[in-house]
């Protein structure tokens, strides 16, 4: 075997915190070959981008580098300088950062901006500098490269910008290449889309690579080697075939199993948790429908603002339309999923159904009442309002920080069953927070005291407390680690199966919709493009849209063997 | 609990400024609450005698013009001074905050009267407006107190209204409308405590140009009358000793000015720390 790339041993990281210092890596050590694709998976906290920073010396004040050395074309780079790390940085080792839109100067154009990188380590004429920003963005498959180089950041797609990230990154053809989840908040198709181009342009130049993502389907795809880290420590280091046949660690084995795409049915997702109660038998009997939505539609006029050179043309008229005709029918025990990419308009239709915004036409019916005529504000008072809930994505920013989980949780039921008892309030509460499994010792903690897990919990407990008949879940497990995902969705199974809540689950993940729901609805553009059974949507997809994002998905590789060939 | 002080000993340890400024609080407002009882001789007493006489072990200040002790007269006009500035700062707190608040979360035309409104009233010099109210008025304490608080006003609207802006659209927010609570409600329970934090931040910057402001509108001869001791009028009276080389009548209030300023700018960025240490430099 060749001499490594970048050779680390003993890599700890400590940082400085308001509650004393905290170590962040644990002797971590690894070996990367030149043109290897490496992939660092793990979950929120256990230390992956912390290891990526901490060989650029790009930590920030509070860390500190506490042991072990790094050794890259002969240099320790956690000895280096600042001033000899900037001439290594950009040239030969090079990072592509997590949200492209915050990591490109918005005032400057991304062609001058991939040029100041090339500038910077290898000065040119301009027309030879211009020449290669053209080949870096050609290389991106980036189409009319003359054109979009001139473009400024706000112009281009997040798609797009995490390209030019690439661009930059490769720009100087650096050896090691560090990419920190590059793809987290793409879409599914603009993911596959980014990661074919960066794979390809990586694999081109025979850059070794270390690819840093929470999804252990994605890194199985893409890379070659993968490593597997918790709380600091590097807990599994092997080939990708060998890490789905032989894990050696109880964690990797955990997570594999938590991963929605390595399982067939939710009641194999991480079968180490208490198993769910069987799944009751299709009622015989057709019973009204939970919810009907009939030609829904709302549209958005497109803000432009009246400069001095138009002030006196007509008012610009032209809208977009969000929803545009959505039918919908949601039965009682029913779970419902409502699939499409960000901007298809599922959070719109939730909302609109949840009577957050009003509608622009159509008709929403709450257990057969009309309840589109009513306006937003006056619904909050209403005695309806008890039926529908609504769990939302972040389950941080969907608790007020200053309630704590007995008040949050009590607060919708003082407000809706105003005529309860303080005992009973609080018997409500107990009895919520048991049927999500939040353990009743967390009811006074405040939101920053919790878990994401806990915090999700408490959000579903919320809108459970009230006994809601329909449960409008928005995207509630994409804040969270996948094996929290995995107990969030058990307990979404669990409730829907005890307690009979029809639940309608808008999320753009596939794989996610297919373990909770019976029916799948795909949405593009504002319309509901194909309906029909989880199975039935899956493996025989009608419309070219739902192939598409079938197709994006990532898998496992190398998991279910009978399906490749 | 535990957590709070533990919260407040890694402020203080990571800053010593913030100590500094704790310590020139507790003084200051030592001075303003029990002052007044301690201090050696009567603020107002005049003994011509002992007129102009420079900084001694009887009097550690000197005296004035008429016999006065300075000392006495510079402990003794915290009270006043800093009355005046805590109540214009949180009668323009509780107002700015509600309004903006209200502005920021509903949008629409009383955003855009109330946006306005507040653009117009920071587009005049603002201790020029100041003097406008207090001499429109009359000549009282209660009119400064007005005063202070229009001239501080914009600047509650503003924040409140930025910082419901940010939150309006959050998960909880949406929640308690899911949850059966009305805009009112909203505001008042989910609201107006979370942009808490923020405001008390920016009340305690304000509250020294608040004492700044009384100090000035009281050096030119508006609002507080001259025998009460209080720091600006001692300061108008000093100045005219200063040439013939009677520093301590002007210097010494102007002294006990500066550091009450300072003390709460100091105090400002502390609480800034404590309420959001992302934002430290």
């Amino acid at each position: 075997m060749s001499t490594p790339l970048l050779s680390v041993r003993d890599l700890s990281v400590a940082f400085r915190t308001r509650s004393g210092a905290v170590q962040a890596l644990r002797h971590v050590s690894f070996d990367l070959a030149p043109g290897e694709m490496l992939g660092i998976v793990g979950e929120s906290g256990s230390g992956k981008s912390v290891t990526a920073f901490a060989l650029l010396g790009l930590l920030d004040r509070a860390g500190r580098v506490t042991g072990g050395q790094a050794l890259f074309g002969g240099q320790d780079l956690l000895r280096l300088g600042q001033g000899a790390l900037n001439e290594l940085r950009g040239a030969a080792m090079s990072i592509v950062f997590q949200n492209p839109r915050t990591a490109l100067n918005p005032i400057r154009p991304v062609g001058v901006q991939i040029a100041d990188v090339i500038a910077r380590h290898d000065a040119g004429s301009p027309a030879r500098l211009r020449a290669r920003v053209l080949d870096s963005l050609r290389q991106m498959r980036i189409a009319e490269p003359e054109r979009r180089a001139g473009a400024y950041p706000h112009e281009l797609s997040g798609g797009m910008c995490q390209r030019i990230g690439i661009a930059m990154a490769l720009a100087c053809s650096p050896r090691l290449l560090i990419a920190d989840e590059p793809t987290t908040g793409l879409d599914v198709t603009t993911q596959a889309a980014v990661m074919d181009v960066f794979r390809d342009a990586v694999r081109q130049g025979g850059v070794g690579s270390i690819f840093i993502t929470h999804d252990l389907a994605l890194a199985s795809e893409y890379c070659d080697r993968i490593l597997v880290m918790q709380s600091g420590e590097v807990v599994e280091d092997a080939p990708v075939a060998e890490i789905f046949s032989r894990a050696r660690h109880p964690y990797t084995r955990r997570l594999l199993r938590s991963t929605p795409s390595s399982v067939d049915s939710i009641d194999a997702l991480s079968p180490d948790e208490e198993p769910l109660p069987p799944a009751p038998p299709p009622s015989a009997i057709r019973v009204a429908p939970v919810l009907e939505v009939r030609g829904l539609c709302k549209g958005y006029a497109f803000a432009r603002p009246r400069g001095v050179s138009n002030f006196w043309k007509p008012r610009d008229t032209a809208v977009l339309q969000a929803v545009d005709g959505v039918d919908m029918v949601i039965h009682p025990g029913e779970a419902v999923g409502l699939v499409g990419e960000s901007g298809c308009g599922k959070s719109t239709l939730s909302r609109m159904i949840n009577r957050l915004i009003a509608a622009d036409a159509g008709e929403v019916l709450l257990q057969g009442e009309p309840i589109h005529r009513i306006s937003p504000g006056r619904f909050a008072g209403m005695p309806a309002r008890r039926q529908i809930q609504m769990v939302f994505q972040d389950p941080t920013e969907s608790l007020n920080p200053r309630f704590s989980v007995f008040e949050a949780i009590a607060d919708p039921v003082g407000q809706l069953l105003p005529h309860e008892g303080k005992a009973a309030l609080r018997a409500r509460v107990e009895r919520a927070a048991t049927q999500v499994g939040l353990p009743l010792a967390l009811l006074p903690r405040y939101p920053h005291q919790l878990s994401g897990g806990q915090k999700a919990r408490v959000g579903i407990a919320r809108a459970m407390a009230v006994e809601p008949r329909l449960l409008v879940l928005d995207e509630p497990t994409s804040a969270l680690d996948v094996s929290v995902q995995a107990v969030v969705l058990r307990l979404l199974t669990r409730l829907r199966r005890e307690q009979g809540v029809a639940q309608l689950f808008v999320s753009h993940d596939l794989n996610v919709v297919r373990l909770l729901c019976d029916r799948i609805m795909v949405m593009y553009k504002g319309r509901v493009v194909e309906t029909g059974t989880a199975e039935q949507v899956f493996n025989r997809p009608a419309h070219d849209y739902t192939r598409g994002l079938l197709a994006a998905i990532p898998r496992l590789r190398d998991h279910r063997p009978s399906e490749a060939e | 609990m535990r957590e709070r002080l533990l919260l407040l000993r890694y402020v203080l340890a990571e800053n010593p400024v913030n100590l500094v400024a704790l310590l020139l609080l507790a003084v200051l407002l030592g001075c303003a609450t029990i002052g007044p009882s301690l201090v050696p001789y009567d603020p107002i007493a005049t003994e011509t005698a002992v007129a102009l006489q420079p900084p001694s072990a009887q009097h550690w200040f000197g005296t004035d013009q008429l016999g006065r002790d300075v000392f006495s007269r510079v402990v003794v006009a915290a009270r006043l001074d800093l009355a005046i500035a805590f109540a214009a700062v949180l009668l323009s707190m509780a107002v700015g905050a509600v309004a903006g608040a209200a502005m920021g979360y509903f949008r629409g035309p009383l955003d855009t009267i109330g946006s306005r409104t507040t653009d117009v009233l920071m587009a005049f010099p603002l201790f020029v407006l100041a003097m406008g109210m207090v001499a429109a008025l009359g000549n009282s304490v209660s009119s400064v107190v007005y005063a202070t608080a229009v001239i501080n006003l914009p600047f509650y609207v503003r924040l409140a209204r930025a910082e419901v802006s940010i939150r309006r659209s959050l998960g909880y927010i949406e929640a308690a409308r899911v949850g059966g609570s009305g805009h009112a409600r909203i505001l008042r329970v989910f609201l107006l405590p979370n942009i808490l934090p923020a405001l008390v931040v920016q009340a305690s910057v304000n509250l020294g140009w608040a004492v700044l402001n009384t100090a000035g509108l009281s050096f030119i001869g508006l609002g507080v009358r001259a025998p009460a001791p209080e720091w600006g009028i001692m300061v108008a009276e000093g100045a005219q000793f200063i040439v013939s080389g009677r520093w301590w009548i002007a210097a010494c209030p102007g002294l006990a000015l500066m550091l009450a300023v300072f003390c709460f700018n100091l105090l400002g960025d502390g609480l800034r720390d404590v309420v959001d240490p992302r934002t430290r430099t």
